[in-house]
Order: C-alpha cells, then structure tokens, then sequence
C-alpha cells in the first residue's frame, strides 16, 4: 500500500506541475495567477509525501518493492536504511525531484521582493523544471516499482556507502544543485517579464547563497568522506563525478559575487542573467554525467542508456530554451552605470572571467574523453596532470585578486593601492623564500599556493581595518571569514603533500614503527564482528613525547554483497592527523601503512570557514532587510 | 566611458574569457589527455620514460609475486596482447587479485611500470571504462549469480 501510495503522491505532483506550468502561462486569466502559489506548495508536500514513502519502505525493508530488494538488506543498521533510500540510482533521483519541488514551494512562500507577475512566470519556469525531472523519474526511473514474487532477502547496499556520510554528503549536495533552479527560475521569469534590475538581485541573492553554502558543505563532506573511506589518504582526485560538484559550485561562486554587483549598482545585468542559467545547466550537466551511468564510479548506481539520453534529452531542452530566450532578451537589458577597470565591479568582474575560465577548463577536461570516445571510440581519460597544470595556475591568480578586490571602493578607486598590496605580496614572497630554502621536494605550484594562503590570512582581513568592529554589517565579516577560509584551504592543498610523511611495514604485536613525530606501537591483531561484517582490527598504540593514544584500524570483509573494505583508523590532534590502515597477513606479521599528515584538516577546516561565512553573509542579509522592510511599513 | 561602450567592452571580455578556456584546454589536453595506457599501448612504446600515467588491464593469473619485505608485490598486467611487468609497494586494494581488473598509477622504469597508487576499485561491479563493456558485463553476471 505505502508504495502504490507513494507513486499515486508521485503522479498527482507531476499533475499539479503541468496545471501549474499552464496557469503561468496565462490559460486560468487572473484568478489562475493568483492559484500558482499555492499549487507550488502543494506540490512541494506531495513530493514530500512520496519522499517520506520510501523511506518508511526501507526502513521497514519491505522486500516487494524491487528498489528495496535490490539495495537494501534486513540486517543492515537502521540508520543505513534510512540513508540507504537514496543510496541508489531511483532514490537519489526522487531527493532530486524532491528538493526541486520544495524549491519551488519555498519560493512561492517566501519570495515577495519581485512583483507577482514575475514570480508567476518564475514558478512557471519552476513548474517546466519539475515535468520534466518527474517525467524521467515516473516513466524511466520508477523507485516504487513492485517485484512479484518478494525475494526473501535483499542483495544489500554497496559497503562503501554504508557510512554516516551518506545520510549528510547527498541531501547537501543536492540542496546545493537543485536550489540553484531557483535562480534559473528568477532568471528565466526576470526576462520574460523584462524585469532584470536590483530587486530581482536582491531576490535571488540569498537562493544563490544558501545553494552555494550547501554545495561548498557537500563538496568538503564528499572529499573527507573519500579521504577517510578509500583508505589511501587522498582528499581530491579529479575524478568526473567530483568534478560534476565542482562545476556547480564554481558558477554558483561566480554567480553571487556578480549577483551582489547587480544588488548594490545596477550593473552586470545579461551577465549575472547568463550565470544564472550556466550555474543550474551545470547542475543539471552534473546529473547527467552521474546518473546515466555514462562513468563507471560508486556514484553511477546502474548502466542503462535509455536514462542517460532521457537525461541529455532534458538538458538540451532546458539550457536551448533558457539561451534562445537570453539571445532574444539580452538586447533589451540596460546596463547599468559604469565603473573604472580600478573598483570593486572592476576585480568583480574579473573575479567573475577567472572563475569562468576554470569552469570551462573543467567542464572540457571533464567531457572531452566522453566525446571523444563517442566520436572516435578511442578511449582515454584526463586526469590530475592536466588540471592541476591549467587551472592551478588560474586558481592563484584567483587567491591574488584577493589580496586587493574586496578592499577596493565601488565605481572607482584612486587610494593608492601599494598600502593594501604591498604587505601581501611581501608575506608571499618570504613564504616563498622560506620554502626554497628549506623545504627541497615542492612544485612550484604548491610552493606558490602555500605563499598565497598564507599571504591570504593578513589579506583577508583587511576589509575589516579603519572600520567600526560594531557597525560592519554582518555580511562583511562573512565576506571577511569566507576569504580566510580561501586562505586556511589554500595552505593545506599546496602544502599536505609536501609535509606529509608515509611508514609502510610489516609489523608483528609487540613492533615499534617511526612515522614524523610519532612512535607507533602494534600492541595487537583481534578478530571482531558487526552486524553485517566481520573485521579484523589493529590494535596500535601511537606517541609522541608523553601519552600514548589508540588507534584501530579495521580490514572489514562485509557478506551482502560480498566485499572487502578497509576502514582506516584517524587521530586528529591540533596540528594534523595520524592515518592508519591495516592490511594483509604475512608470514612475519601484519601489513601496515601510516600516514602523519600534519596540514590535511586545514582543507576541510577552510572548507568549513567558506560554508560558515556564507551562512553568516547570509543570515546579516536577511536580518537587515527584515528590520528595512519594518520601517519602511511604519 | 559611456554605459554602452562598457557594455560592449565586458561581452568583449566574456567571450575573449571562453576562448582563453577553450584554448588553455586544448593545449593541456595535447600533452596531458592521453593519461591511461592499456599495456598495448605501452609495449608500442607511446608512454614516455617517467612521466605520471595510469596502466588499466586484467591481473594475469599466476603473475602475483610477493618480494621478501612483505609489502612489494610483482605481476603481469595484460589486456590480451601485451603483457607489462608491474612493481608496487604498498598495501593492495580490497578487491585486488589475479584475473580481476586494475588500474595502476604509476611511471615506466626500463620495462617495469612502477606504481605509487593501485586505484581503490570502490566494489566488484566496478570495472574501468576504459576497458570496454564486455568485462563489465561479466562481473555484473558473476554478482548476480552469488
């Protein structure tokens, strides 16, 4: 009953959907108009509904429902059937659906800075989004699909993602996408209604921020996930699916750092527009790339062709539509008032060209071995050399147009500059010094980053001197705080390879093993079991100085589906993280492979500080226009 | 400078801005987009001396040797046609063993590929792309027949 109950939620949603799309497209007169809010949010609940529906199936691991027979295993931990409903290829495309529509709803409740009539468009827009997504979920994706006869147990979740992280890293990570279809919303509805100035900056300002707080948590969630999970200490590999999150994120950074030159000055109107649409395509090019089954990875949950050229089939619709009618539109925008090349629009802007840059060097790097292989059949696959090589360098260049962009004044800026510059690039370059000079094994990229990171931290801060601490606007301290966090990341890319320091042994109970400052002991191999696997566990007693800790590592071997994983052990302390894995059985003991990593959680820590001055830039936004909306009531 | 002239000055920027992407790539693609080698391509000798590639092959069976440290493992990787010897220090993957897929990380040495990273395949239905569907549908047969 709960299945057929959720798909008939499913179905009515989709219905709502297409009314709604036609509402806006004028067919109910006024009165239609004014029905789109609330149809908005009713879809919203009903997707909720189906939501919740298959959650309650897995969680009750009810074996009729082919999605949960395939995926899910009665003795499993709760929290991994829970998690586990979006943990597959159906699932994970019902918490898209879902999130959209609840996008859509919370735009409906919420949004009154813009005037109705755009809003309506906007829904509208919203609307033609959720058809199509519902339609590829109901007809090539059904999650509620039965299976006649119910198995009698079920073939279980990819060990991998049986793990605390996957309750977290997808849901953000998809807040994160699909809240970006707001601003493609806003901006599809601001050009129909040619209603492209301030106010609607001012409206999709805080959809953008709170999309890009969610996939900078995402994205900092999924590489400490990787690191921690795949037992090898890599914290980014280039890999397609993370380059699909990147994509997102880098637009949506583009996105509302122009979008606050359009709020505050009028200007960069088509632009801010184009980004608008480029960031929710590049969502939308993300699903394609993850969910087609196009690449072969622990995200790609199934290969079935019919989806991925469903997929693309709805990509082409979506961005042809949204760029004929920016082609058609862009004429007619006005610009704004000018500025000289030296100002806050000025770095903006370049800001803006240098995060677009990387995009596009992301996105061939990313498609061009799909093409290519779908054109010549010659297969090949790009990886770290080449971005590292092309958009590191950008990257700086990036980090240095911090050291003089958000201290710079609006429209034009005759100070002399040298004041704010000079002690930047005077940190880097004794940063720079230091490490030629006693650190020999560093690229001259990651000796670069390290010098720019750390010139970042004074650099960031800047914006803050000769102002009133009390009277800043909380937005600046975000702004502020976001920038170190670029900083604090920064150093710990550059530098976590060159610091860190690797031990590789085979160590018998009762064996000492060096690693940096550490002494690590091998106190003891044990057999232990869990629920659904079986694990032999390291007991390893590590030092340095005085006090010894424990670590315990684990080599799991899970019985559905049959896998082997290894779950390594990680002491973090408050300069770094000793890392260790257990191995295999030799004849004289134990494999065993330490890491003392003594930078690597500045990464995830600087990932954390951009998410949190996001949320602070943000959450002073609101407040404020909250407290100007009052008066200007009164 | 007049709003107009500015705006023709920015869409200038913006498409000089896609064209440099376009260009930086296809110029790190020359040299960096032939990244994965299949032994094949090795034994024609394509893959310079030294420089970072990944290897993508079929573990031959018999091949695995262990070295008397207890943690350097030797084998063969082949796709059929060639066979390249492997030499890897370190612990190997879960799922690493003879007649499975792998892909390696690594350099060429001489004739040796050196590798500094076995992949972490992330389960037994993993199977690189690149090396066609064929194997792929085999291990998802043999998952499903357990």
């Amino acid at each position: 009953m709960i299945a057929e109950f959720g798909l008939a939620a499913l179905w009515l949603a989709a219905a709502l959907a297409l009314l709604q799309l036609l509402l806006a497209l004028g067919i109910g007169g006024e009165a239609g108009l004014r029905a789109a809010r609330p149809l908005a949010v009713v879809q919203g609940g009903l997707t909720l509904i189906a939501f919740a529906a298959l959650i309650v199936l897995f969680l009750r691991t009810d074996l009729s429902v082919a999605l949960v027979a395939a995926n899910s295993h009665s003795a499993k931990p709760w929290i991994y059937k829970f998690a586990g409903a979006w943990g597959n290829h159906e699932g994970s495309m019902l918490l898209w659906v879902t999130v959209l529509a609840l996008s859509g709803a919370a735009l409906a409740l919420l949004e009154r800075r813009v005037g109705e009539k755009m809003l309506v468009a906007s829904l509208g827009a919203q609307a033609a989004l959720g058809l199509g997504f519902y339609a590829f979920l109901l007809l090539a994706s059904n999650p509620f699909a039965r299976l006649d006869p119910a198995p009698a147990e079920g073939r279980g979740l990819n060990p991998l993602l049986q793990d605390p992280g996957l309750a977290f890293h997808p849901p953000t990570l998809y807040f994160g996408y699909v809240g970006l279809s707001v601003a493609f919303s806003l901006a599809v509805g601001a050009m129909l209604t040619r209603h492209v100035d301030a106010a609607l900056a001012r409206a999709m300002r805080p959809w953008v921020l709170a999309s890009w707080i969610f996939l900078t948590l995402g994205i900092t969630a999924g590489s400490y996930w990787a690191y921690y999970e795949l037992g090898w200490g890599g914290w980014w590999f280039w890999d397609p699916v993370e380059n699909a999150s990147l994509m997102p994120w880098l637009a949506a950074t583009a996105l509302f750092h122009s979008v606050n030159v359009l709020a505050a000055r009028g200007g960069l109107k088509s632009w801010t527009m184009m980004l608008a649409v480029v960031a929710f395509s590049m969502s939308m090019v993300g699903t394609f790339l993850v969910r087609s089954g196009i690449l072969t990875s622990v995200h790609a949950f199934a290969v079935d062709p019919q989806r991925g050229t469903f997929i693309l089939a709805l990509l082409a619709i979506y961005v042809g539509a949204a760029l004929v009618l920016f082609a058609a539109r862009a004429a007619t925008i006005r610009e704004g008032a000018p500025f000289d090349p030296v100002s806050r629009e000025g770095a903006l802007v370049a800001n803006n060209l240098l995060l677009s840059v990387i995009l596009g060097i992301v996105f061939v790097g990313t498609l061009y071995p799909i093409i290519a292989e779908a054109l010549s059949g010659e297969k090949l696959s790009v990886g770290p050399p080449y971005f590292n090589a092309v958009a590191g360098p950008l990257a700086l260049l990036l980090a240095a147009l911090l050291f003089v962009g958000p201290v710079l004044r609006w429209r034009r800026d005759r100070r002399p500059l040298a004041k704010w510059v000079l002690p930047a690039v005077l940190t880097a370059a004794i940063v720079l010094a230091i490490t030629l000079a006693f650190v020999p094994r560093m690229s001259i990229l990651s000796r670069l980053g390290l010098a720019f990171g750390i010139a970042l931290l004074p650099a960031s801060i800047a914006p803050l001197f000769g102002r009133s601490l009390k009277r800043t606007p909380l937005a600046v301290w975000g702004m502020v705080l976001a920038h170190l966090g670029v900083g604090v990341a920064l150093i710990g890319m550059a530098s976590e390879s060159a610091f860190t320091r690797e031990k590789l042994a085979v160590a018998s109970p009762g064996d000492k093993l060096n690693v940096g400052p550490w002494l690590v002991e091998l106190a003891g191999v044990a057999p232990v079991a869990g629920p659904n696997w079986t694990a032999i566990e390291g007991h390893l007693r590590a030092s340095r100085g005085s006090g010894a800790q424990t670590l315990r590592p684990q080599a799991r071997v899970f019985t559905s589906p049959y896998t082997e994983t290894s779950e390594a052990a990680i002491l973090t302390t408050w300069n770094g993280q000793l890392y260790a894995v257990i191995g295999k059985q030799r004849d004289d003991g134990w494999q065993l492979r330490l890491w003392w990593e003594p930078v690597v959680t500045l990464i995830w820590l600087g990932g954390a500080l951009i998410a949190l001055g996001g949320l602070i830039a943000l959450v002073g936004r609101l407040w404020r226009e909250r407290r100007w909306g009052k008066e200007a009531m009164q | 400078m007049k709003p107009k002239h500015q705006r023709l000055l920015l869409a200038g920027l913006a498409i000089v801005a896609v064209l440099a992407a376009v260009l930086l790539a296809m110029w790190g693609l020359k040299d960096r987009a032939a990244y994965f080698f299949t032994p094949v391509e090795i034994a024609i000798g394509k893959a310079e001396q030294g420089r970072p590639i990944r290897l993508g092959g079929m573990v031959e069976q018999g091949s695995l040797r262990e070295e008397g440290d207890g943690v350097t493992v030797r084998f063969i990787v082949t796709d059929g046609e060639a066979r390249i010897p492997v030499r890897y220090t370190g612990i190997t993957p879960d799922l690493f063993r003879e007649g499975s897929g792998v892909v390696a990380e690594g350099r060429m040495q001489g004739k040796t590929f050196v590798a500094d990273e076995i992949l972490a395949k992330h389960d037994e239905r993993y199977m690189p792309p690149q090396l066609g569907n064929q194997a792929a549908e085999h291990a998802v047969e043999k998952t499903l027949d357990r």
